[in-house]
């Protein structure tokens, strides 16, 4: 799969129907893309910085992928030398769940330190990005930080879909409670 | 079968063993190089090799000189002897502006080599008159997807080679020949066989290639559903282990010109997954928040994590009998295949 990475131009895998096979087609690209070793910096002397952030040098980058359910569910995995950048597009259906996703991702994105592989802003195009480094890799199971993202995935639709009957519901009470003077 | 050695926590970026396996060096990801001696079943440290200001890269222990040569990412390296129980750095100045990667002694161990990502081979060897070690450059436009045998003939040290079947023109530096296995990644590491007349490397497109030099530098690569491979080395003449970011080390075989994957030496034993009691499965519940049982923090094959090396541990690249790999799960497991061959049906060294 790292083979067909630094091959093919950025690829679109059409559309599936569940959610299934498109977690699956992502833990699979995933794990490709988390060979990652220890690379110190060729520009800076005695640092090391995420290749894919800094993008010093074309030759370690891997041609990254896009996995996309539909158009706004998407998910692009950006691979180098010693790092790795996932970045999720989250459905959005309509006006309700672009704030909450909005708020949802600004909430988190806030406690970036806490969630150690999460990243402080979003690529460009996408709504929440992780970077995983070589140290991540070394330090946690890489089977593990697998299972994280497809869980955060799992979750996040479910979460978004609660919360929005949440405001739906609470939103009805009030008006009802409201309404009850008149 | 195997023989599991667990050295804490960190990774292990690099080890290498003394000649008589009884002493090991080993470096956890940092400047240090840990020298351990076995006492029974365990191994207690016996010395640490503080020189290096950065992570070491490379260590290689010389068999028949017991001496040490280890390089790291501060662009140095250190060639470490014996004194008096005391190991004794000596510096050697490689003249590299990048960090050095690997390191290799000879095998008659009168100069070593050095990788670096500086795009040149450091070909060091020791100057009698001046004391000191003495490095030569071959500077070639390096790419990091190509694998080049070069000539590494130092006529201060050595009688004048004779021809190759690499080639018959042995200056220093010379390129002898060059390959490319068509994938375009990375190569992560290259082994020659006992004879010296295979050379097997593996690169991050998950191939394996090997030239054969005897059969006119026939090229043949593979390329599996595996991850990619980070170490290889020959345990035959025609059967190689690969180790890498599958966890688990696996065995090739190469005759004519095909490489053949054989067979994986760690087979997971089938877990019971009948076994999903009602007991454990509130058990479950109650600690996981899910009553599945797919919740295991570990992998099913003996290193946690990728590994980064193997080491032929018994016998020699001709007929090897026991192996070690370290990884990144702070693990150094020794595999004895002899067993493995007998335990395994379709797993068959040739």
């Amino acid at each position: 799969m790292v083979g067909k990475m630094s091959l093919n131009p950025p690829t679109e895998i059409p559309v599936a129907a569940t959610l299934k096979p498109y977690l699956t087609a992502i833990r699979h690209t995933l794990e490709a893309a988390m060979c990652l070793e220890n690379f110190n910096s060729q520009n800076v002397e005695r640092h090391n910085k995420p290749e894919v952030e800094v993008k010093s040098s074309k030759e370690l980058l891997l041609t990254p992928v896009v996995i996309s359910r539909n158009e706004k569910e998407k998910v692009l995995i950006e691979g180098s030398i010693n790092s790795l950048r996932i970045s999720i597009g989250v459905k959005q259906s309509d006006e309700i769940e672009k704030i909450l996703c909005h708020k949802f991702m600004r909430f988190m994105m806030m406690r970036a330190e806490n969630f150690v592989v999460l990243r402080r802003k979003p690529v460009e195009g996408y709504d929440i990005s992780f970077l995983i480094t070589n140290f991540h890799t070394e330090q946690m199971f890489k089977h593990k930080l697998l299972d994280f993202i497809i869980h955060f995935m799992e979750e996040i639709d479910k979460e978004i879909n609660e919360m929005k009957l949440a405001v739906n519901s609470r939103a009805r009470l009030s008006a009802e409670e409201f309404l009850k003077r008149f | 079968m195997t023989e599991k050695h667990s050295f804490g926590v960190e990774p292990i970026s690099c080890h290498s063993f003394s000649q008589n396996r009884q002493q090991l060096a080993i470096s956890h990801n940092d400047n240090d190089v840990n020298i351990y001696n076995k006492s029974g079943k365990f191994w207690a440290v016996s010395g640490k090799l503080k020189e290096h200001g950065q992570r070491v890269t490379g260590i290689d222990w010389a068999p028949k000189t017991n001496v040490i040569v280890t390089c790291a990412a501060d662009r140095n390296a250190y060639v470490w002897k014996l004194v008096k129980d005391e190991w004794v750095p000596t510096l050697v100045i490689l003249r590299i502006n990048r960090a050095a990667t690997c390191v290799r002694w000879s095998p008659q161990e009168n100069k070593f080599a050095v990788g670096s990502g500086a795009r040149l081979i450091s070909i060091c060897y020791f100057e009698e008159e001046n004391n000191w070690w003495v490095s030569k450059h071959i500077k070639k436009p390096i790419r990091s997807t190509i694998t080049r045998v070069f000539s590494a003939y130092v006529k201060e040290v050595e009688p004048k080679p004779s021809s190759t079947s690499w080639g018959p023109k042995m200056t220093f530096g010379n390129l002898m020949k060059e390959f490319s296995s068509g994938g375009g990644g990375w190569v992560h590491c290259v082994s020659f066989s006992d004879s010296g007349e295979k050379l097997a490397w593996v690169g991050h497109d998950s191939s394996i290639a090997i030239v054969d030099a005897a059969n006119d530098c026939a090229l043949s690569v593979i390329k599996g559903s595996f991850l990619p491979f980070y170490g290889i080395t020959w345990i035959t003449e025609n059967s190689m282990v690969a180790v890498g970011f599958d966890c688990s080390p696996k065995l090739f075989s190469h005759a004519g010109s095909e490489i053949k994957f054989v067979h994986d030496l760690d087979v997971p034993k089938q877990a019971d997954e009948s076994k999903m009691t009602a007991m454990s499965r509130f058990k479950n519940l109650d600690k996981k928040g899910t009553a599945g049982g797919d919740t295991l923090t570990t992998l099913k094959t003996q290193h946690q994590n990728t590994i980064m090396q193997v080491s032929v541990y018994e016998g020699s690249k001709a007929k090897t009998t026991k192996i070690a790999t370290s990884g990144i799960d702070g693990q150094l497991i020794i595999w004895d295949l002899k067993t493995l061959e007998s335990s395994m049906a379709g797993l068959k060294i040739a």
